[in-house]
């Protein structure tokens, strides 16, 4: 009987790990906030970043600024490479990043291992 | 907490559990048989509560965020190790993992504690360089010399460097001779003389003499600045190979956890095994399968491939340079100015047999001083170097369209191109030599004195001393060698043979090199070398452009890969480094998958019945291993043999 139950919840426990790892789930999306003085866009640190996808006006310059409540090392550092960008992120600290928005696309960036992403899409 | 600071307390948790754990073998416990387990307890939730629990917490967020990565299998390994351990506790003492949980946690710190280590190395290139600056210069203020640091030197300043001193920003010098070295920037072992009207370069070592220079750059405009910033830029880009590798331990993961599962309910459901013996299986096929070898196989190589090519004077821009270079199988170079010198320089000098070498070059660099036609120009550099004085002349007179005469020592001396032969009498002999050089595509100028031709003097523009050197070694690293040039095919293909060069195109209209490098990549991935401001086109369009030497912004600007020097040699160089570090990529990306390949199955345990199992502790110090090859397979990349080995940068 046990040996029947096991089956039946580790079948279960699979379906459910790949539903939730593979299926289709809406990423956390937000749009940049214009001031007087251009846009800026706050990413929580914390797990990945959140949003993980941010919107962003051409030609206007941005801040996005990054607070990290995540311990890991992995997430110690931000990077963008089509920027040059490499960042620490001190622990509950605002570190506001300037990026260059006179080119459009959808540029990735991630922690400093690679491990997790975040986009912005300049438009 | 720090990483350092967790591993630091997994340690002091770990070693008494495996003195406890050696101690077991002999049958004994620490703390003897009635407290011995509560030990092991506090030992234990030491090291979890302190050390691992932030493992965990990653775990959950990401798990929230639909993500899982490494945190997910160690957070979740030792959390099911140790909430077992605790229920095992009260059951039955002797089967706890206590020590597991402790020695996989601290190990796979121990993993990122190296990673850590050569991060930090890997980039101080970086600070490194910046720190060759000086701090202060001697600078000219209302008439007097002062010291001022050196952010307050403007453009335009005028500093003086004594012997000994660095020069504290980039400059041109107005007076004064000495001998530099400029190792640090360009990466050129041997010192560099320079003079007035010659460039400095911010932070290189003033030798013998003392000079002043007018400041042309300062602050972020410096050559150093933008070596800085360059190596920083591509430090932090990513190989296109690094998607792949992300998608595959986005996917890695969940599926490791899967295997996890199926490895439980196939032991304890089909196998007949008991829950503990299942759960122990199923926890180190979790902690086996951690991919953060993965995760910094591709950056560890690019950090230490492009830093040390930075030291040889060789600027890689990005990842994707690097992984587009390893294609690479043409290499076709500029003429002026990348094989060749770029100034014409005089290669023979003939005598008749009257007159010695040194006399005849003080006659025409006498009758040559006035002018400043490039081929006069070659006979006074050659004068120059040999130390010889010209001699005084005067009455100059041209002859028209052939060259010009005055007097030297009461007696009429000329020089000129070959059309004075008609004028004068030549023996046999002589014609044949000069046809002989004229065939070298050699520029052959007549001297005479009083009256007779006294030599012929032959000039061009001459390969570089190391270009000879530097074909041979691309064609030994399997690069074919393709010359591209704006000269007649005489001349193009006299320089080819001298050198070696496998196929000249010549007679190309400046706007045309790019269209030729679009006809060669049609047959394999070209990478192009050229300096000035017309090859900026062709630079982009190859496949790999390397900008060489002080060549123009623009060409730097275009460029996949700068060459600090003016060699040839480091063409071979770049691309040899490139290549190097590109496959250790791929052989970082081997170990680190390998190590799952062959780990989760034996994790599993599928050798059993062999008697082959792989505890928790051994799956964690695999892992860590995995780390730790990959860190130094990409920290060796500074030590392996490239075609000729530069002196590096002091510091």
């Amino acid at each position: 009987m046990a040996q029947i139950l096991t089956v039946v919840v580790g079948v279960i426990l699979i379906v459910f790990i790949g539903w939730w790892f593979f299926g289709k789930h809406s990423e956390s999306q937000a749009t940049a906030v214009t001031t007087k003085d251009g846009q800026t866009a706050k990413v929580v640190v914390n797990g990945g970043f959140n949003p993980a996808v941010l919107k962003i006006k051409k030609d206007t310059p941005v801040k996005l600024v990054f607070n990290r409540k995540d311990s890991t090392t992995c997430l110690e550092k931000v990077v963008f490479p089509d920027f040059g960008v490499d960042a620490e992120l001190p622990m509950n600290q605002d570190v506001a990043i300037p990026i260059d928005t006179s080119k459009a696309g959808e540029f990735e960036y991630s922690c400093g291992m690679h491990m997790f992403h975040g986009k912005i899409v300049i438009k | 907490m720090s990483v350092m600071k967790r591993f630091i307390i997994g340690v002091i948790g770990s070693v008494p559990l495996l003195i406890n754990m050696f101690m077991s073998f002999g049958g004994s416990m620490l703390g003897g048989e009635k407290y011995g387990v509560w030990i092991l307890f506090a030992f234990g939730s030491l090291v979890y509560w302190f050390a691992g629990l932030p493992f965990l917490h990653t775990a959950i967020v990401s798990f929230k965020n639909h993500h899982a990565n490494m945190d997910t299998l160690v957070g979740l390994g030792t959390t099911i190790a140790y909430i077992y351990s605790i229920y095992a506790m009260f059951t039955r003492p002797a089967g706890t993992y206590f020590e597991a949980v402790a020695v996989v946690i601290t190990l796979i710190l121990l993993g990122s504690v190296f990673e850590e280590k050569m991060k930090s190395s890997a980039s101080s290139a970086v600070d490194k360089l910046m720190d060759l600056q000086a701090k202060e210069a001697e600078v000219l203020r209302d008439g007097e010399f002062v010291k001022l640091p050196i952010d307050q030197v403007v453009e335009g300043d005028v500093v003086r460097v004594k012997p000994g001193e660095k020069v504290a920003v980039d400059g041109e010098i107005v007076e004064g001779q000495s001998t530099l070295d400029e190792s640090m920037v360009t990466g050129e072992s041997m010192p560099v003389e320079k003079g007035p009207g010659d460039a400095v370069i911010g932070a290189t070592l003033n030798n013998t003499g003392s000079f002043t220079f007018k400041v042309t750059k300062v602050g972020s405009e410096t050559m150093l600045s933008n070596i800085a910033e360059m190596v920083r830029q591509a430090q932090n880009s990513r190989a296109p190979i690094q998607k792949t590798v992300d998608t595959i331990s986005n996917i890695f993961v969940p599926i490791v956890l899967m295997i996890a599962i199926l490895t439980y309910v196939v032991w304890y459901a089909f196998l007949g095994a008991t829950p503990v013996t299942a759960l122990i299986f199923a926890v180190s096929v979790m902690i086996i399968a951690c991919p953060c070898a993965l995760g910094i196989a591709t950056p560890t190589a690019l950090m230490v491939g492009t830093g040390r090519s930075a030291k040889l004077g060789i600027l890689i821009k990005n990842g994707e340079v690097l992984e587009a270079t390893h294609t690479i199988k043409t290499v076709v170079m500029d003429k002026t100015g990348t094989v060749t010198v770029g100034k014409p320089q005089v290669t023979d000098i003939v005598s008749t047999g009257k007159f010695e070498e040194a006399e005849i070059l003080s006659i025409a660099s006498g009758l040559e001083g006035a002018s400043e036609h490039p081929l006069a120009l070659a006979v006074l550099n050659e004068a120059k170097a040999k130390s010889v004085v010209p001699l005084q002349a005067e009455n100059f007179e041209a002859i028209s369209g052939k060259g010009v005469q005055a007097v030297i020592d009461g007696k009429q001396a000329f020089i000129g191109n070959d059309k004075l032969a008609d004028d004068f009498n030549m023996t046999t002999d002589l014609k044949n030599k000069m046809t002989k050089l004229q065939a070298q595509a050699k520029t052959v100028v007549l001297v005479g004195y009083d009256g007779q031709i006294i030599a012929l003097i032959g000039i061009q523009d001459a390969p570089k001393p190391t270009s000879k050197a530097a074909i041979k070694a691309m064609q030994k690293a399997g690069f074919r060698t393709v010359m591209l040039t704006g000269d007649n095919k005489l001349v193009a293909t006299a320089i080819a043979e001298e050198i070696g060069i496998d196929e000249v195109i010549a007679d190309v209209m400046p706007g045309d090199k790019a269209q030729h490098i679009k006809e060669l990549e049609e047959k394999a991935p070209v990478a192009f070398v050229g300096d000035g401001i017309n090859d900026a086109p062709a630079l982009s369009t190859a496949t790999v452009g390397i900008a060489m030497g002080s060549g123009s912004d623009i060409a730097i600007e275009s460029g996949d890969i700068v060459l600090v020097k003016n060699d040839l040699m480091d063409v071979v160089t770049a691309l040899v480094m490139a290549r190097k570090t590109y496959s250790r990529i791929l052989l970082n990306l081997f170990w680190a998958f390998i190590y799952n390949v062959v780990g989760i199955p034996i994790a599993a345990g599928i050798f059993y019945a062999l008697g082959f199992i792989l505890s928790p502790e051994l799956a964690g110090l695999a892992m860590a291993l995995s780390s730790i090859t990959v860190v130094i397979s990409s920290l060796l990349l500074n030590y392996v043999r490239l075609p000729k080995e530069n002196k590096l940068a002091s510091n």
